[in-house]
């Protein structure tokens, strides 16, 4: 089998879980949607803050959320000894990698778009320039879903790893959280080419992060 | 502090150097930080602007030089350790070692920068892109750190160990880049002035460089020491081992004679709850 | 030409030496009973064959790869039969067994005739999480047929089966060497595994302690008395693979050697 049809394996593996489970519809998503209502309280509604900060909270939101998609995609493999089928099955590490970094990239798309709703709904958004966000988006997402896959399994079988996942992803996301809120910005009200930088920036993160992943994937499995 | 405790030699960890030399480094060391406390408290004139303030310059800039220094020989040897003709578990240890001297210096950097800006800029934290970056290098690190913490088999976590460094290292210039730009695109300057530093020059100068000069020689001496703490733990480790395998066989030698079938059902089954 | 082939092993769990030297050979087509006391470190060798642990020191050769060198090499050509069965809870059965078979390679319509030949055809669409503990040994015995080991490692096959569940076990370990399988097997149920392995290891303190083949002048005269009952009754499977035939449908069982 190629990578391809084994990353499709693996992907498809974690969504019909997902479909079965409705872990993150029911659990990751609801939780994004309330950390958007907590910032309503933390920050008045009516002085227009929370309309000026919504990309910014937007995306701190969905980034809380990543860490527990991250938790669920490998917690998945920590029951009954499914990780240890997974090293046996000889999988190649690199398609398993982009097989659960696409799983996760699925599901943080969706719950991005329901929060993304909620935002317009709830904290006054105009959005301007659809392209921008929706590019912004996706290079985003494709970021933290390596980033989280890549942490994920570096900690997977750690006893503290629950604790020691968002310690290790949430610095290394610096950038993502502040090329993906620069851009939305641009995409809300200012001009494309205040974006693109950003947009770059983004993408050659993904970039970055998918190939480390491919090629560090096989042999942080293997450890014990 | 002394180096006392290195006297015999037949129980002295292995060091990155020679212990006469490692002890001579350490002498140096001590000796050029007196000096650099010396022209930093005395020699120096206060500054024009800053006056005295300008004194936690000479041991702010040399900890900001030290932290990258550090992060910098801690994905080298991360780097020499994956690579499968350099592998050997002293990368991991020196690696290990830096990282612990980075994350300090990193701390000591932002906490003295944090009380100098407090006099110069009226504020204990500017979201200036230098510290932003610094913080956020720290944090990145500090979970290096955390992750090393991690009990394990050692092959398998110092690959673990130098696969984390190095993906927190190639995050070191994108953090750099995206917040140089966020503080650039959006507002103007920096408040470093560039007048502020032009007024360094003559005494100044050479203390600040004598305080680079100081800690870099601190670095490497307390790398050194750290090492030897690293190996000496590993040894006992090791020993630990023998005598576990030692004591695993002994406890299962009355088994060869058949009637002790139970007492070695019982000593196995004691070994094994002695390991958790 | 041999399987296995262990020297010197020494693995450890954390600190803890789980092996203390251990040597081992294991030929084609065998199936090899492990026993010994709890903690003497039987599955920790499952693993160690399997790959799974790595090896502190000696030499271990596992399908003609080098452990040392390459752990991975041997996987797609092995199976392990754990305490686990290493199945996703909200996966049913046959989705369970169709990942298994394809990660390793193989094609999703070597499913149906496992199901069929453990008696697992009717819970086909049931999820993992609904499986009674006795239903999942015999799914975690499917995921490794559906994989067509030529190494079967299994640790404690037996235990949680019902009766019926052990005849059709037992039925597939005495096929296994038929099929070009070499199985390695650990259990505490002595009789039923002696009676069906060709030769009987066991293992105290993460070394054997004693080899099948009885030696007069090894002083374990009790435990080489069990030993050469073990060997003796190797030639009586013969009848229960006949008995196994119906419920296996496997056309090419033939009598272990």
């Amino acid at each position: 089998m190629s990578i391809w049809s084994e990353a499709r394996l693996v992907a498809g593996k974690d969504l019909r879980i997902e479909a079965r489970s409705k872990v993150t519809l029911t659990q990751v998503l609801p939780f994004g949607a309330i950390v958007l209502l907590l910032f309503a309280f933390a920050l008045d509604p009516d002085r227009g803050i929370l309309t000026k900060a919504a990309p910014g909270l937007f995306w701190v939101a969905v980034l809380l959320a990543t860490l527990l998609a991250v938790a669920r995609a490998f917690s998945i493999e920590e029951q009954h000894g499914a990780r240890d089928a997974l090293r046996l099955s000889g999988l190649d590490g690199g398609a398993v990698f982009l097989g659960k970094m696409g799983a996760i990239a699925v599901e943080l798309l969706g719950l991005e778009l329901v929060l993304g709703i909620g935002v317009v709904v709830f904290y006054d958004i105009r959005i301007e320039r659809v392209g921008v966000l929706l590019l912004a988006a996706l290079a985003a997402t494709a970021g933290l879903a390596a980033t989280g896959t890549l942490y994920g399994v570096l900690a997977a079988g750690l006893r503290v790893r629950e604790t020691l996942v968002p310690l290790l992803l949430l610095p290394v996301l610096a950038p993502v959280m502040l090329g993906a809120t620069r851009s939305f910005e641009a995409a809300l009200g200012g001009t494309t080419s205040d974006a693109w930088p950003w947009i770059e920036l983004l993408g050659l993160f993904a970039v970055i992060y998918v190939t480390m992943g491919v090629l560090a994937f096989g042999p942080l499995l293997e450890e014990v | 502090m002394t180096t006392r405790w290195t006297r015999t030699p037949t129980t002295a960890p292995a060091g990155l150097f020679p212990r006469p030399v490692s002890r001579a480094l350490g002498w140096i060391t001590l000796a050029s930080l007196a000096v650099l406390v010396m022209f930093g408290l005395g020699a120096t004139p206060p500054d024009a602007i800053q006056g005295d303030a300008v004194r936690l310059l000479y041991l702010h800039v040399p900890s900001a030089w030290l932290a990258y220094l550090a992060f910098g020989v801690t994905s080298l040897a991360s780097a020499l350790y994956l690579w499968p003709r350099t592998r050997n578990i002293a990368y991991d240890r020196i690696a290990g070692a830096s990282a612990e001297l980075g994350v300090v210096f990193t701390g000591l950097t932002l906490v003295m920068g944090s009380l100098w800006g407090r006099p110069i800029w009226g504020v204990w934290w500017a979201w200036d892109a230098r510290l932003v970056t610094t913080a956020v290098l720290f944090f990145l690190y500090l979970g290096y750190l955390a992750l090393r913490r991690v009990p394990g088999s050692e092959e398998g976590n110092a690959k673990r160990n130098a696969i984390a460094a190095i993906i927190a290292f190639v995050d070191v210039p994108i953090v750099h880049f995206s917040v140089t730009w966020w503080r650039t695109l959006h507002q103007q300057g920096t408040v470093f002035n560039p007048d502020l530093n032009a007024k360094i020059h003559g005494s100044m100068a050479f203390t600040l460089w004598w305080g680079v000069l100081a800690f870099t020689l601190l670095y490497v001496w307390l790398l050194d020491l750290r090492y030897r703490l690293a190996v000496l733990d590993d040894g006992l480790a090791g020993a630990e081992l023998d005598l576990a395998i030692a004591e695993r066989i002994a406890a299962d030698s009355p088994a060869r004679e058949p009637v002790a079938a139970t007492v070695d059902a019982a000593s196995a089954a004691r070994v094994e709850g002695s390991a958790r | 030409m041999s399987v296995v082939c262990l020297r010197s092993v020494v693995c450890l769990l954390g600190r803890f030496p789980a092996l203390t030297g251990l040597d081992l050979t294991v030929d084609e087509g065998e199936i090899l009973l492990l026993s010994g006391p709890n903690g003497a470190g039987k599955t920790t060798l499952l693993r160690v064959l399997a790959g799974l642990l790595p090896i502190h020191s000696g030499t271990a050769e596992v399908l003609g790869y080098d452990l040392t060198q390459d752990r991975r090499g041997a996987r797609r050509s092995l199976a392990l039969v754990g305490h686990d069965t290493g199945c996703y809870d909200d996966l049913t059965v046959i989705e369970n067994l169709r990942f298994a078979a394809r990660a390793s390679g193989r094609s999703a319509d070597a499913v149906a005739p496992v199901l069929e030949r453990l008696g697992l055809t009717r819970l086909g669409g049931v999820t993992h999480a609904r499986l009674s503990a006795g239903q999942r040994r015999r799914l975690s015995l499917a995921a490794a047929l559906v994989r067509d080991p030529s190494l079967l490692l299994l640790d404690e096959p037996h235990a949680g089966l019902d009766a019926d569940g052990r005849e059709t076990l037992d039925a597939v370990l005495a096929a296994a060497p038929g099929e070009g399988r070499t199985v390695v097997l650990v259990s505490h149920e002595l009789e039923r595994a002696r009676a069906l392995a060709h030769r009987e290891v066991v293992i105290t303190g993460g070394r054997v302690q004693s080899a099948a083949v009885p030696d007069a002048s090894e002083p374990a005269a009790a435990a080489s008395a069990d030993v050469t009952d073990a060997t003796g009754s190797a030639a009586t499977p013969a009848p229960r693979v006949t008995l196994s035939a119906d419920v296996s449908e496997s056309p090419d069982v033939t009598v272990p050697r």
